[in-house]
């Protein structure tokens, strides 16, 4: 048998190519299966592309003062109206629901995965996916009858005690149906979702480096701050993000619960804020097929736009962080 | 180096030395009783401070700040108490613990606080012909225990019913491109159904009022309502049908296709029955995601106090549109009403709840839950072997 | 001994060496669950000395060696029973909180397991940190351990590299430095050259033998020549069909491979099962 050294180079073995022929049934169903996933695409494509048709007109008679612009007085009404101030609060109350939720989210998914037993932690699971499940409406409802009225007093303390600081003012004693109220309520509606995505993060902290880090003496605490919290990164970005397109998506709770303004002002304690869904919500049923109606469809295509980068860029984190592997979000 | 070993080789001795018959077992206690007087002490001093200092000193009322007070105070108490027994380093662990502890449990506050309420405002005035009469005939006037729902709960079936029919199918057949077909479309769509899922509900509602209110001139119908929920359907179905096709274990699919199956058999008649559980549940879990919304219904379904049983033809009703309707109108009556459809609502998506976690817990190998929250098993009941995890 | 004051030792202008001492087992029963996998383990670990612990899989080796440093009772539904004594102190007595003991006795583990989000130099000083050591002299701490541990000259230049970076058994020298960071008295390893390739091992053994001068070594080895390489004193585990692991034999080294008295001893040094 002839060695390797005494063989000719064209000799050496080389791989072949194997060609794959399906049966029909299969070529059927790789198609089928496939228009499928691409179907989700063109859904997307569709809801852009008719909101922009929709939003021309809109668009058109404004310019680019449709996004600075804080009124709306569309016609029949006026002829000035832009997203300026409504998108600004919207921003301003979805940044406050993460204030609120992102802490209180990592608290619970690390006592889940680090600190609770099975019998408490799988209940507690269930209870702040229960959470997510209470359907908005009702936040809203609760939210406007029951929570604001009990705010009142805190956001006065507030704004007594801290009123130095701009954003803790109140002008005129308005307190309630504010950017504060709106987006503590907001947080309860995105807590079960941070939480799920860092709870699975969490729960794959790599267990060598955790029996490290207790083994060189280290406490519960310490190991948590030196493996779990730096695996987790990524994750809680990612979440965080996550719950940030969901604040900033959400329509019935703030329609309900805020007071609607028109004004920018860092006052977040004091009545008054917006957001794009609140806008359109209210706005829907006198917007008839006028301008006002193209004016809501361009509202709906800003926020749609915002949402789909926001939701696209933490799918991107969190698949990219060492956390991220193997997750769903 | 060989000093007084005590060799005890167990074949030289019959007996040991210790005459101990059994040995008992024992778990040493990370929380000892000790640990626990410190903490209740804190708990209970501070607790009494702040009582003291409360209404008098501290402008504030209302229990919640009482309480978030009181956490506050025992976390600096406790902290400062373990730091002179145990030092720095036990102290931070302890009222770390505590606080991630107390965050944690008092996420039950608001969730019962919603679901109270809600059952508070709504439940009195349920009466069994809710399920049997519309508000056709209902006014302001009357009051909220007078005339039923019967047109938005049938209108709510309908139009999931609808959604679940389009977004099943779509949903598990994408669900099965992404696990079983793959390939470089893998990731984009990927991507595209994790952006889909962000979409906000009013989006899709305005997005199907526009192609099938407007330009296809249909109106209002059940059915645009139920596209709009199919939009927000399909994504929650597709990544829990995803994730339940992961599970099912790649040696069945090779069993299959090494007896020659061609990959659509395989996947119709062994992955799909294998995930059926799975695929149930997450049928359910995106029909409890869509059954309250309201914002997409506004613009497409526009509501209807009468019955409408036809979901192709004219606005027809919807439990959480109507009881949004009602709530805005401001009179007590419609109010009050308002609360008794979303009593009813609220019933309706704990029933699928619990439906889903049941069926959740019984899914592929009997393992579901703790698959779902996969946390690092170092338990040995799990069959993993009792040796070093890192290894 | 005293106990528990962590803040009063770390005396920052004194230079700590540990001191070496001598770990005792009595009677040590492990169960998981109801399962009992190891039975009335009494063993002496002499100070300055290494000490293998030799046997097939599954004998109950490693469990022995986690009741050692209280890591067992971290796997949900574990029991034990018996005493560990270090130079006479109950480890698992009201003395001595879980953390202080596995400061004192570290352990080096068969997965090197060094922190990625760390550098080099904070992988080191990561053991401080985590059991509250507060130490002044930080970077001759970091000089001395990863000296002792056989690593410095291949690393003093790159000390802000990340600690993932490096090679298997550069990774398990650094594991080692950072266990002799926090001045451990005793040191347990876990099979630590078996996912190593010759020339690591051969380092890390070198290693071993430098520091058994000022740290109890407690080893256990499926290499039966690398037992005879570097300990003093073996004991010889087993584990039957149906009983929980157990100790067969214990000895000098020299004594458990030339002329053991127990024909399973005889029979797992020659190869014939294991």
């Amino acid at each position: 048998m002839p060695t390797p050294t005494d063989q000719d180079q064209s000799d050496l073995p080389t791989p072949r190519p194997i060609s794959i022929v399906r049966t029909r049934g299969d070529r059927v169903f790789r198609r089928l299966a496939t228009g499928a996933g691409l179907a989700t695409f063109v859904i997307l494509a569709l809801i852009g592309l008719f909101l922009l048709l929709e939003a021309l007109p809109a668009l058109k008679d404004q310019g680019w003062k449709f996004f600075t612009n804080f009124e709306w007085n569309p016609p029949p009404r006026g002829t000035t109206f832009g997203i300026g101030a409504v998108m600004y609060w919207t921003v301003v109350v979805a940044t406050i629901s993460l204030v609120i939720a992102v802490p209180v989210s990592i608290a619970t998914a690390l006592f889940i995965t680090e600190y609770a037993p099975p019998w408490l932690g799988r209940p507690l699971t269930s209870l702040v996916d229960l959470l997510a499940a209470v359907p908005s409406l009702i936040y809203g409802m609760w939210g406007v009858l029951f929570l604001n009225p009990r705010m009142i007093g805190l956001s006065e303390w507030l704004s007594t005690h801290l009123g130095f600081i701009p954003i803790f003012e109140v002008h005129n004693d308005a307190f309630g149906n504010s950017a504060f109220v709106g987006g503590s309520i907001l947080s309860l509606m995105v807590i079960p979702i941070c939480t799920a995505v860092m709870r699975e993060v969490f729960s794959q902290a790599p267990a060598g480096e955790k029996e490290g880090a207790l083994a060189l003496g280290g406490t519960r605490w310490g190991m948590i701050r030196a493996v779990v919290l730096p695996f987790g990164k990524g994750g809680i970005v990612g979440a965080s993000m996550l719950g940030l397109g969901r604040a900033l998506g959400e329509t019935i709770v703030l329609a309900l619960v805020l007071s609607p303004s028109f004004l920018i002002s860092p006052r977040i304690l004091e009545r008054g804020a917006n957001s794009v869904g609140a806008l359109i919500a209210n706005n829907f049923g006198e917007g008839g097929s006028g301008l006002g109606l193209n004016a809501l469809m361009a509202a709906g295509l800003s926020l749609f736009l915002l949402t789909l980068v926001v939701n696209t860029l933490a799918s991107v984190v969190v698949a990219r962080s060492r956390s991220g592997q193997g997750v769903e979000i | 180096m060989a000093t007084s070993l005590r060799a005890r080789p167990r074949f030289r001795r019959a007996h040991r030395r210790d005459a101990k018959p059994d040995p008992t077992a024992r778990r040493p206690r990370r929380f000892t009783r000790r640990d626990g007087a410190v903490l209740a002490a804190s708990a209970i001093a501070s607790g009494s401070i702040v009582w003291l200092l409360y209404e008098r000193i501290l402008p504030f009322a209302g229990i919640q700040g009482f309480l978030v007070l009181w956490f506050g105070t025992f976390l600096a108490m406790y902290g400062l108490a373990v730091r002179e027994l145990e030092g720095t380093l036990i102290a931070k662990d302890r009222v770390a613990a505590a606080a991630i502890g107390g965050v944690s449990l008092a996420i039950i506050v608001p969730l019962l606080a919603i679901l109270g309420y809600t059952a508070w405002r709504g439940a009195v005035y349920l009466r069994a012909h809710f399920f049997t009469e519309t508000l056709e005939f209902t006014g302001p006037e009357d009051p909220a225990t007078s005339g039923g729902g019967l047109q938005a709960i049938v209108g709510t079936l309908e139009q999931v019913g609808i959604a679940a029919m389009i977004s099943v199918p779509l949903g598990v057949l994408t669900a099965v491109f992404l696990n079983e077909v793959g390939g470089r479309l893998r990731r984009p769509v990927r991507v595209f159904v994790d952006a889909m899922s962000g979409v906000p509900s009013i989006v899709a509602g305005l997005f199907i009022y526009i192609i099938l209110v407007v330009r296809a001139d249909w109106g209002f119908s059940g059915f645009a309502g139920a596209l709009a929920l199919t939009i927000l359907m399909l994504p929650t179905v597709t990544r829990t049908s995803e994730v339940v096709l992961r599970l099912v274990p790649g040696g069945l699919r090779e069993a299959s296709l090494a007896l020659g199956a061609p990959e659509w058999r395989t996947a119709w008649n062994v992955v799909l029955p294998t995930a059926r559980l799975g695929i149930i549940t997450a049928v359910i879990l995106g029909m409890a995601r869509v059954i309250g919304e309201t914002a997409p219904l506004i613009v497409t379904t526009l509501g209807n106090t009468s019955l409408n049983a036809n979901p192709f033809d004219g606005p027809q009703d919807a439990l959480p549109l109507r009881s949004y309707l009602l709530f805005i109108q401001g009179v007590d009556n419609q109010v009050n009403r308002a609360w008794l459809y979303a009593f009813v609502l609220i019933m309706l998506v704990l029933i699928l709840f619990v439906a889903a976690r049941v069926l959740g817990a019984r899914r592929v190998g009997g393992r579901g839950e703790r698959r779902r929250t996969r946390e690092p098993s170092l338990d040995p009941a799990d069959g993993v072997v009792p040796v070093s995890p890192a290894s | 001994m005293s106990p528990v004051q962590t803040e009063a030792r770390s005396d920052p202008d004194v230079v700590t060496l540990p001191e070496p001492a001598t770990l005792f087992a009595e009677g040590v029963h492990a169960w998981f669950g109801d399962h009992h996998v190891l039975a009335d383990v009494t063993l002496e670990m002499p100070a300055r000395a290494i000490t293998a612990l030799i046997g097939p899989s599954g004998c109950g080796k490693s469990t022995f060696l986690r009741i050692l440093n209280r890591m067992h009772e971290l796997v949900p539904g574990a029991a034990l029973a018996g005493e560990i004594r270090l130079d006479g102190v109950d480890l698992y007595g009201q003395q001595m909180r879980a953390t202080e003991t596995r400061r004192r006795i570290g352990m080096v583990f068969q997965k090197p397991n060094p922190f990625p989000a760390m550098t080099i130099r904070e992988n080191v000083l990561s053991g401080l940190k985590l059991s509250g050591m507060k130490l002044r002299n930080a970077g001759d701490v970091v000089e001395r351990t990863l000296t002792q541990a056989g690593l410095w000259t291949e690393v003093k230049n790159r000390l802000d590299r990340p600690g993932g970076a490096l090679s298997g058994g550069q990774q398990q020298r650094l594991c080692i430095a950072r266990s002799l960071a926090v001045s451990p008295q005793v040191l347990l390893m876990d099979e630590p050259c078996s996912a190593l390739d010759p020339t690591s091992t051969r380092r890390i053994e070198e290693t071993m033998q430098e520091i058994a001068h000022f740290v109890t070594i407690v080893i256990v080895t499926h290499n039966m020549q690398q037992a005879q390489r570097v300990s003093q004193q073996c004991a010889f585990f087993n584990v039957e069909e149906g009983s929980p692991g157990a100790i067969v034999e214990i000895g000098p080294t020299e004594k458990i491979f030339d002329d053991p008295d127990d024909p399973r001893t005889a029979d797992y040094v020659h190869g014939r099962f294991g």
